[in-house]
């Protein structure tokens, strides 16, 4: 009897210690939020929009430049991996028995969990060094090789649940492979695909590692990809490590937007994969 | 299972996206042979030493890396030891305690923690967790404080913000990682346990021994992402590059190094020592994401069989 009292107790104390460790995740969450959202509402206005940053000293000013400077960047790196990610998806799922196809699996695999910090580094042997020049290209480059194995699975893995019998039939009326995968399996799971592509730009916009010394930092408006350029987590990273009063709430109001964009492109791609779940289940 | 074809347009098909799959396993080669090139200088000049010596002084041209490595592998470790009890605690609530509909809105609070930026984790440790800590560590009792492991003065940026705060960053993937490994173990055996008049906790205990290596495998995962980690605890550990016990001490890692000096090394002795130290985090993770997803990888084939069983038990019931 006192033996079975305490495997009772035990369970209860340990079903406890369960919901416990979750309450203690969820502090850090709600304070990370509280303070970004309560300390950047207050500087996140339209001059910080709209306006270039001030020099040290002067107060006000805002990130124009180095939002601009991250939608570019992001918007390289993206061009850049899309075909990647997604053709090489096309092809580890149209060969997946093959070698190639699982070593293209292995290396997407290995990529995800390099350090961002390392793709950086690789990105500025390979862009920045033999021109001399940090630039947004080199910025978009690290960003891109980041978005390529994210994209690649997602790909693949969509490519696999499109039934093989729309491939067939496309097939049997005399397509060729080609034609039959970019006309019909590609579009079918094209949906799918576009939440890869958005998850894998909510990754990248929160990074800031690659960008150190790739797209570096400018205090200028600048639009021309082969020069260094202003990023919006570079900046954060500047302000919120200088010793200005002024800065630090800008940084701040940086976070928030950071966390804004990166928030809206994941709920964004929820919402699409809930319903292109309702959407498999309906047919 | 793919078939090979004879035919022209199907051979184009296969070489022109193969070379696309070919480019990517290309490019994560391209980065171990690039960070070796670009190290030579460093690799020649000092070989081994480089990783058996504590000077770090660009100026005069000494460098040697082991308070780096030092600082990585302490700060990672104590990260675990700080993350996993409750990533495991979140995990086992998720799949084997909270009601259905507790579930999905657990799950997303976890990815949210997830989706946060390095930078914001940072720019909040700078400013709120530092603070606290230094705080904790001036109410430190002195009879403490002869401890080698509280030592020093407190000064708030230093190895136990830096831990803190990757805790927080890597719960996230160790428990999402661990509670989809729960999730393959069969219903059946959980049923047998309670069958059998396990408590709750003993049913668990009996799922978790059965996913066992799949949840060494999240908790390695936890590992390659804490050592990785880069602006977070940059912001926090005090860089400083010394190798220390006490969790009071500011210290350094090899991402912070290179995030910090990478933009000023003037000469190039000491940009190849920052890709020396690159290339070497590039090894590390790999060996330890490559361990940890043999583990994971491991468990879902042993699922396999057992998953056949219980479908092939419903169908003849």
């Amino acid at each position: 009897m006192t033996r079975d009292t305490y495997r009772r107790g035990l369970s209860h104390v340990i079903v406890g210690l369960c919901g416990l460790a979750v309450l203690l995740a969820l502090i850090p969450l709600i304070l990370v939020l509280f303070y970004v959202v309560s300390k950047g509402i207050a500087s996140l206005n339209w001059a910080f929009l709209t306006q270039m940053p001030k020099p040290v000293g002067e107060p006000g000013g805002g990130m124009a430049n180095a939002i601009v400077g991250s939608l570019i960047v992001s918007t390289l790196g993206a061009l850049f991996a899309i075909p990647i990610g997604i053709i090489s998806g096309v092809y580890a799922a149209e060969y997946a028995g093959t070698r190639i196809a699982s070593a293209t699996r292995f290396a997407a695999d290995t990529l995800n969990g390099v350090p961002s910090i390392v793709i950086g580094v690789f990105a500025y042997g390979l862009a920045v060094l033999p021109f001399r020049q940090f630039s947004a290209v080199a910025g978009g480059l690290a960003l891109g090789i980041m978005m390529i194995p994210l994209i690649m699975r997602t790909t693949e893995e969509l490519l696999r649940l499109v039934p093989s019998s729309l491939k067939e039939g496309a097939l049997a009326l005399g397509a060729t492979r080609a034609r039959a995968v970019f006309t019909v399996v590609l579009p079918a799971a094209l949906p799918g695909i576009m939440t890869g592509i958005l998850l894998a730009l909510a990754r990248i916009a929160g990074e800031t590692a690659p960008l150190l010394f790739t797209a570096l930092n400018s205090r200028f408006f600048n639009t021309d990809v082969r020069q260094p350029i202003s990023t919006l987590t570079v900046q954060v990273f500047t302000y919120a490590t200088s010793a200005y009063e002024d800065w630090h709430r800008q940084a701040w109001a940086g976070a928030l937007a950071l966390v804004t964009i990166v928030f809206a492109c994941s709920l964004l791609a929820r919402v699409a994969t809930a319903r292109m779940e309702r959407l498999q289940r309906g047919s | 299972m793919a078939f090979k074809s004879t035919r022209p347009d199907e051979i184009v098909f296969r070489i022109a996206t193969g070379a696309f799959a070919v480019l990517l396993i290309g490019l994560v080669a391209a980065i171990g042979v690039e960070l070796y090139r670009q190290s030579q200088l460093s690799i020649k000049e000092f070989g081994w030493q480089f990783w058996q010596t504590d000077t770090w002084d660009p100026v005069a041209g000494q460098f040697g890396a082991r308070p780096f490595i030092w600082g990585t592998l302490y700060s990672s470790i104590l990260a675990l030891i700080f993350s996993t009890p409750i990533a495991l605690g979140i995990a086992i609530f998720i799949s084997e305690l909270a009601p259905n509909w507790a579930k999905w809105p657990l799950v997303f609070l976890t990815e949210l923690l997830a989706a946060i930026p390095s930078i914001v984790y940072g720019l909040w440790g700078i400013f709120v967790l530092v603070p606290v800590v230094r705080q904790l560590e001036v109410a430190t009792p002195q009879w403490m404080k002869v401890i080698p492991l509280f030592s020093g003065p407190p000064l708030g940026v230093g190895m136990l913000s830096a831990a803190l705060i990757l805790a927080i960053m890597v719960i996230p993937f160790s428990s999402s990682v661990a509670r989809e490994v729960l999730k393959s173990v069969p219903q059946a055996q959980r049923e047998g346990a309670y069958a059998l008049g396990a408590t709750r906790w003993e049913a668990i205990r009996m799922a978790l021994f059965y996913a066992r290596t799949g949840i060494v495998g999240a908790v390695m995962l936890g590992f390659g992402r804490a050592l990785g980690e880069t602006m977070a605890v940059t912001m926090v550990i005090g860089n400083s590059p010394q190798i220390k016990w006490s969790l009071f001490a500011p210290q350094y890692t090899m991402a912070a190094v290179i995030a910090n000096e990478f933009t000023e090394a003037g000469d190039e002795l000491h940009l190849h020592a920052l890709i020396e130290i690159g290339l070497v985090l590039f090894i590390i993770t790999l060996i330890v994401n490559m361990i940890s997803r043999m583990f994971i990888w491991s468990m879902g084939r042993q699922k396999r069989p057992r998953v056949a069983q219980t479908a092939a038990v419903k169908a003849a019931a």
